[in-house]
């Protein structure tokens, strides 16, 4: 039985161990042990040359990030949370995702960053955002969302050699999740989603934290006839959308369960996605939930309201599909 | 001729090149074959000449958008240059990039950058790499006196001067951030000062004056290539043309930039090496004939140059090999 | 889509026998098309190689619509042409999943008439698929009476009919016959009803203009003799399929295209063009117990001819009285194309005709 943070930790320690080139970098990833524990005893393991603490300086780590892989190091940036990630924005859209076509392919940028992400946790408004959805806008960079211990072993690795840079979001409330993962769970890919429910009667589509919301919500709905089949999307950019197509195309309805806000968000993208290829096969409009559009506020029964529920989307589900007869 | 001497003639060369090739850029943009920005090194050439003689061949650079005289005196091929000025495919970056986004693997040429002050982390992180594979590089990293306003410069000096990083900070200050002087940007205007409160070894020259930058420079990148840590060289230097080819300059006095122009490093540099008897009127003829069929011929090969097909717009995004080597 | 009889307008693609890449021949069936009278089975004109199929089995276009694209031996793949959009009359909005119009169209169901369970009513493909179940089934064939009612009522119309009849004995034809029969098995013994469809067709070569078309105010009579056969169909249908060239085969010869006929027409399987190269009908309804039968002419054609019941009847030959077989022949015929003089002279061909069997 481990845990999320177990299982990153693993896929670190892991990557350090089978390439030299590999090494972690960010606040407090060393002598703090990493701000969700995700590090905690690396140092004494590796030293401080490959775990390496950062000032509060995103701006200039994540663009050392770039320049490291560029000059031929594997670095994996830590930005603590997607919050912080805005101050270093600039170097992300401006250099690590348009390097390689800058430079008329001369420079690819194999960097991988990873951040927490979500909200849930009553830390308000400004350490409680989603914005894989903002960020997969981007061409040039890759967004991958392990919401499994599968994935938060897997996903790195692969990332690692992806010779684009990549962007993990592990969501901060999976941390502990616990659950069993095979002592040699080894990298999985990161551009498909899966299937974690089959059913039959309507596609939740969503990532991260929701997947567990959604898999709760659906084996509810099961108790009052309502199959849902429930797809981790797994990567946001690329979409999968053979698999998202593939299962509307059963289905004939969708429901988008999305932590980010609703304007101009991944739902919207999924939505529209479903709309182009898979018009002909649908029985209602693509549903979304997403958070409600305020700053995620502190007080508990405020924020609850604000993000996706197991009884949103369950309720979600049923305005969706028509009860079964019988 | 004195081996001084030659290389005296050297460095008029690069800066005749540099001078005589962005001359020709301001022409081909009013005849609008270099479209979009065009920043002019015309005046600063010194500066650029200076610091990069001192650089190995497999040193890196990372410049901003003036960075047309960075990308000569390293040594990229004036024609593969100005065809990228123009946008063709046989342009260093394809034609992708266009003059504020130069780049070549070979010359180890990192851009180029159009985000005042961008680039700075990067050089950071290309130190870096340097230091954890045990490589003695220097990493140059140009920028001007407006970056030393950006949060980038602080963090970048801080971080690199904190994990003594291998980066020559060069710092050409033309006074102005585009249309805002200096001291209407910073509070310490002494710019070399600020290198103290990062605990930074730092020196100014004069930036007009090639042979004193070249010997500033020799310096600082000796100290940075000895493993002792980041360096911070202040170069003061002017530019005589307009920000950028849409400027009318209603900043500055005309007065201000003729005073500057008298201290111009070409005929600077030009009168020193007559006075020393290492440049005749041959030599110095030759050299202007040399630059002159360069920049002929760089013009001929961007002119020949081919458009990228459109069909080919969607490459370059990601990576065409299927992993990192 | 081709026109398969005078009236139709639009018609339903069923199913293709072909996909891209066959090589079909001048007159190969490559779909079968429903109409309101039939499934009628296309026939391709050109021979060439299958490009394209444009047209989706369950689609209903306009006559004159592109179903596919054939490419003649070595040519070029002709670039693909904008189908033409069904003719639909859409009165008022109807708000339906895109699922439900799917299944809609497939299972022929009416969308107005539909209620819709989704949001804002809209239709759902539970909806359709319950509306499917209730519907009761239209009668076979009530889209062939439809057609069929169109085209009497304009003959009726526009057609001044004139009738004449005649009574025909019989006796020698049908001692011909059954020598005739002695040496053939029951399942192909010639009935009556070839010779009197001989007979006709002979008659016509003497009276060629009961064998045309009236079309733009002028006879045009036809070069080949199609002699249409009228068939009726379980559940109250009729078609009216024509044994080609009937003059130039033998009485056997159309005997067995009569079979063949009768059992294509009643298993849906006729070809295009023998629903429409008729250029004269019989009816013979004398199975039926008919004795005279007062016809309707199917436009264009000038002329319908209609043979009763052969019956036993008294017959006066050179003053003595017998009996014999026989049968009444009506013609009806448009007299825009032909007098009472032509007709009856026609009638009295096929009489003589009919007593010289064995040249027949």
């Amino acid at each position: 039985m481990i845990t999320y943070r177990d299982a990153v930790r693993e896929a670190i320690r892991d990557a350090l161990r089978k390439d030299e080139r590999v090494f972690l970098m960010g606040e407090d990833v060393g002598r703090y042990g990493g701000c969700y524990a995700v590090s905690k005893g690396l140092l004494e393991e590796w030293g401080p040359e490959r775990i390496r603490d950062t000032p509060l300086s995103e701006s200039a780590f994540v663009g050392a990030g770039i320049g490291a892989a560029l000059g031929g190091m594997r670095p994996i940036v830590e930005i603590m949370t997607t919050n912080f990630s805005l101050l270093a924005l600039d170097q992300i859209v401006d250099n690590a995702a348009a390097y390689l076509h800058m430079s008329g392919g001369q420079f690819n940028v194999p960097l991988v960053i990873r951040m927490a992400t979500g909200a849930g946790r009553q830390v308000a408004a400004q350490h409680s955002h989603s914005f894989e959805g903002w960020y997969a806008h981007i061409p040039g960079i890759k967004i991958v969302a392990p919401a499994t211990l599968e994935d938060a072993r897997g996903m790195l690795w692969t990332a690692l050699e992806d010779p684009d840079p990549v962007l993990m979001f592990e969501h901060a409330g999976l941390y502990a999740m616990e659950g069993e993962l095979a002592a040699d769970a080894g990298a999985v890919d990161i551009a498909k989603a899966r299937v974690r429910r089959p059913g039959r009667d309507v596609s939740i589509l969503t990532y991260g934290a929701s997947l567990w919301k959604a898999l709760d919500a659906a084996r509810r709905l099961s108790e009052e006839g309502i199959e849902a089949e429930v797809i981790d999307l797994r990567s946001l950019r690329p979409l999968d959308d053979e698999s998202i197509v593939g299962s509307v195309t059963r289905t004939h309805r969708a429901l988008v369960v999305d932590e980010g806000w609703r304007s101009g968000g991944i739902s919207a993208e999924i939505s529209a996605r479903i709309t182009e290829q898979a018009f002909y096969d649908l029985d209602a409009p693509v549903a979304r939930l997403c958070s409600a559009e305020v700053p995620i506020p502190y007080a508990r029964q405020l924020e609850e309201a604000a993000l996706p529920r197991v009884e949103s989307i369950v309720a979600a589900v049923r305005a969706l599909v028509p009860a079964p007869h019988g | 001729m004195s081996a001084r001497g030659e290389h005296g003639l050297r460095l008029l060369h690069q800066m005749l090149l540099i001078r005589r090739f962005e001359e020709k850029c301001a022409e081909l943009y009013s005849g609008e074959k270099i479209r979009g920005f065009l920043h002019l090194y015309i005046g600063e050439e010194a500066t650029g000449v200076g610091v990069v003689e001192n650089l190995a061949p497999d040193d890196a650079i990372v410049s901003t958008y003036r960075e047309h005289g960075h990308a000569l005196a390293r040594g990229i091929s004036p024609g593969a240059i100005m065809a990228e000025l123009y946008g063709k495919q046989e342009g260093c970056s394809r034609g992708r990039g266009g003059s504020m986004h130069l780049f070549d693997a070979a010359t180890r040429f990192y851009g180029g950058n159009a985000i005042v002050g961008g680039g700075m982390p990067i050089a950071v992180g290309l130190a870096l790499a340097d230091r954890l594979r045990g490589q003695k590089r220097v990493t140059c990293c140009f920028f001007g006196d407006g970056a030393v306003a950006e949060g980038e410069f602080h963090e970048s000096m801080n971080l690199a001067a904190l994990w003594r990083l291998p980066v020559l900070f060069v710092c050409e200050n033309n006074l102005y951030a585009m249309g805002t002087r200096i001291d209407f940007t910073h509070a310490l205007t002494d710019l070399r000062a600020k290198a103290a409160s990062y605990a930074m070894p730092a020196a100014s020259v004069d930036g007009m004056d090639v042979e004193a930058v070249e010997a500033a420079a020799k310096s600082a990148a000796d100290a940075v290539r000895s493993g002792q840590g980041p360096y911070f060289l202040e170069c003061r230097t002017y530019r005589f043309r307009a920000h950028s080819m849409y400027d009318p300059e209603l900043y500055r006095s005309k007065a201000e930039v003729e005073e500057w122009k008298r201290r111009d490093p070409i005929p600077m540099l030009t009168a020193r090496l007559k006075e020393r008897g290492e440049a005749d009127a041959d030599a110095l003829a030759n050299v202007e004939r040399e630059v002159g069929g360069a920049v002929d011929r760089a013009v001929a090969f961007a002119e020949a140059g081919t458009w990228e097909p459109v069909e080919e717009l969607m490459r370059f995004v990601y990576s065409e090999r299927s992993a990192a080597p | 889509m081709p026109s398969l009889g005078g009236d139709m307008s639009a018609g339903r693609l069923v199913e293709w026998h072909v996909k891209p890449g066959d090589h079909v021949t001048r007159g190969d069936t490559i779909a079968t098309v429903e109409t309101d009278k039939a499934n009628i089975d296309v026939e391709v004109f050109e021979t060439g190689t299958i490009e394209r199929l444009t047209a989706a089995p369950g689609e209903k276009l306009p006559v004159g619509s592109v179903l596919a694209y054939i490419g003649g031996e070595g040519e070029a793949a002709a670039p693909a042409a904008l189908r033409a959009a069904a003719p639909e009359a859409p009165p008022e909005r109807v708000l339906a999943s895109p699922l439900a119009r799917k299944l809609a169209r497939e299972l022929g169901v009416d969308l107005s008439a539909v209620r819709g369970t989704g949001s804002h009513g809209a239709i759902e493909r539970a909806d359709v698929e319950r509306a499917a179940a209730r519907k009761p089934a239209e009668p076979p064939a009530a889209g062939m009476r439809r057609a069929i009612a169109a085209a009497m009522a304009r003959s009726n119309r526009e057609i001044p009919h004139y009738y004449l009849e005649t009574r025909i004995n019989l006796r020698a034809a049908l001692d011909w016959l059954a020598r005739v029969n002695l040496e053939r098995g029951v399942e192909d013994r010639i009935l009556p009803a070839a010779l009197l469809i001989k007979a006709v067709a002979r008659a016509l070569t003497q009276v060629p203009e009961l064998n045309g078309y009236w079309i733009d105010d002028g006879l045009r009579m036809q070069s080949g003799i199609h002699v249409g056969v009228a068939v009726s169909l379980r559940g109250g249908g009729l078609l009216i399929p024509a044994i080609h060239d009937a003059d130039r085969r033998s009485v056997s010869e159309l005997m067995a295209a009569m079979r063949d006929l009768i059992t294509r027409a009643r298993s849906g399987r006729l070809k295009g063009s023998e629903l429409t190269d008729s250029t004269i009908t019989v009816t013979n309804l004398g199975d039926l117990g008919v004795e005279t039968v007062f016809g309707v002419i199917y436009p264009p054609q000038v002329a319908l001819v209609g043979f009763g019941k052969i019956v036993d009847r008294a017959w006066v030959e050179s003053g003595d009285i017998g009996v014999r077989p026989t049968v009444n022949a009506t013609l009806a015929a448009d007299h825009r194309a032909t007098d009472g003089h032509r007709g009856a002279q026609f009638l009295a061909a096929v009489e003589r005709a009919l007593q010289e069997p064995a040249v027949l």
